[in-house]
């Protein structure tokens, strides 16, 4: 058994509005910084897999995240495993 | 008048809030309230099911995702697909979204505070469990509590609510006329609330549950609570 360490980012689908991003944004001016925007907010979910092949892992993950860790209706999501994912 | 009282089950999840008042208004109004609880294997054989408004599960990852995965959810949907009586308040209306048995989501409000305040909602359509005995156009007076009550869909689900006749409620003036400033949460359509192609499964976000008592508030619920009975009451 092999374990396998992904990272799933979950998303707002562009056009639904995102009013966490833009409270956000109204408040960076705040700091200084006036040349921002399109700030979105979304969500980080890490995990690992227990199975042999790399494959069948990514499989399992897309499965999950179809199913739970994202909503179709208005969220998209991309799936990092930790080869691909910056450290 | 039938001596027979429906037996209507409200169903508690950990975090929910408003089930002591969902039973109190199903007694209020003249029927039986039975306690179900997230983990009960089968549901009592009552004749129509309430999901109660709330914070089940923390609303952890999305408001809704967990609880649908509670052992009651799967007699729950049996329930509904049999054309039994299911209504869905705030946390339950998202739950309900959340299993696919209702279109639609609800995300976070357009002005992202949370609101709790009574508001009208125009009756869209009486072709439902909870709109009996109204006519399209009836104004009801009913609070909302909630942080994320936004109603949201895919375009062709926003159509098909529009074409099919499915939006059971919109925000709307105290005239009944519609109007951006009335819609309190950003949803699209204004829509508060909406029903299944049966109309045997219905959600909306404002509480019912909390406007029965002309003592304590408005009672826009009382008229909606008289038809889930009477719809429940048939199934006696």
């Amino acid at each position: 058994m092999t374990a396998h360490r992904f990272e799933v980012l979950v998303s707002l689908k562009p056009g639904l509005l995102d009013p966490q991003g833009n409270a956000i944004e109204g408040s960076l001016p705040a700091l200084g910084w006036i040349n921002v925007r399109d700030v979105r907010v979304g969500k980080h979910i890490e995990l690992t897999v227990d199975v042999d092949d790399a494959g069948s892992a990514r499989e399992q993950v897309e499965r999950m995240a179809e199913g739970l860790l994202s909503n179709p209706v208005i969220e998209n999501f991309r799936i990092l495993s930790a080869d691909e994912a910056p450290a | 008048m039938s001596a027979e009282r429906p037996r209507v089950g409200v169903v508690t999840f950990p975090g929910s809030l408003d089930d002591g008042d969902a039973l109190r208004a199903v007694e209020r109004m003249g029927g039986e309230a039975v306690q179900l609880w997230h983990g009960d294997p089968d549901l009592c054989g009552v004749d129509a099911v309430i999901l109660p408004g709330g914070f089940s599960y923390g609303d952890y990852l999305r408001t809704g995702a967990i609880a649908r995965f509670a052992a009651v959810m799967d007699e729950v949907r049996r329930f509904a697909e049999a054309g039994g009586p299911v209504l869905g308040i705030c946390n339950g209306f998202q739950i309900l979204c959340e299993a696919g048995l209702l279109p639609g989501a609800l995300i976070r409000n357009r002005g992202v505070r949370f609101v709790c305040k009574p508001v009208d909602v125009r009756v869209e359509t009486t072709a439902s469990v909870l709109t009996e005995g109204l006519a399209p156009g009836d104004v009801l007076r009913i609070p909302v509590k909630h942080g994320e009550g936004q109603f949201v869909a895919t375009k062709d689900d926003l159509r098909r609510l529009d074409d099919d006749g499915l939006v059971l409620f919109r925000y709307c003036a105290p005239d009944g006329g519609l109007d951006d400033r009335w819609n309190v949460n950003g949803s699209a359509g204004a829509i508060a609330g909406v029903r299944n192609a049966g109309g045997n499964v219905v959600g909306l976000m404002p509480h019912p549950e909390h406007a029965v008592d002309p003592d304590v508030g408005p009672t826009g619920g009382q008229p909606l609570f008289a038809s889930l009975l009477s719809s429940a009451l048939a199934r006696v």
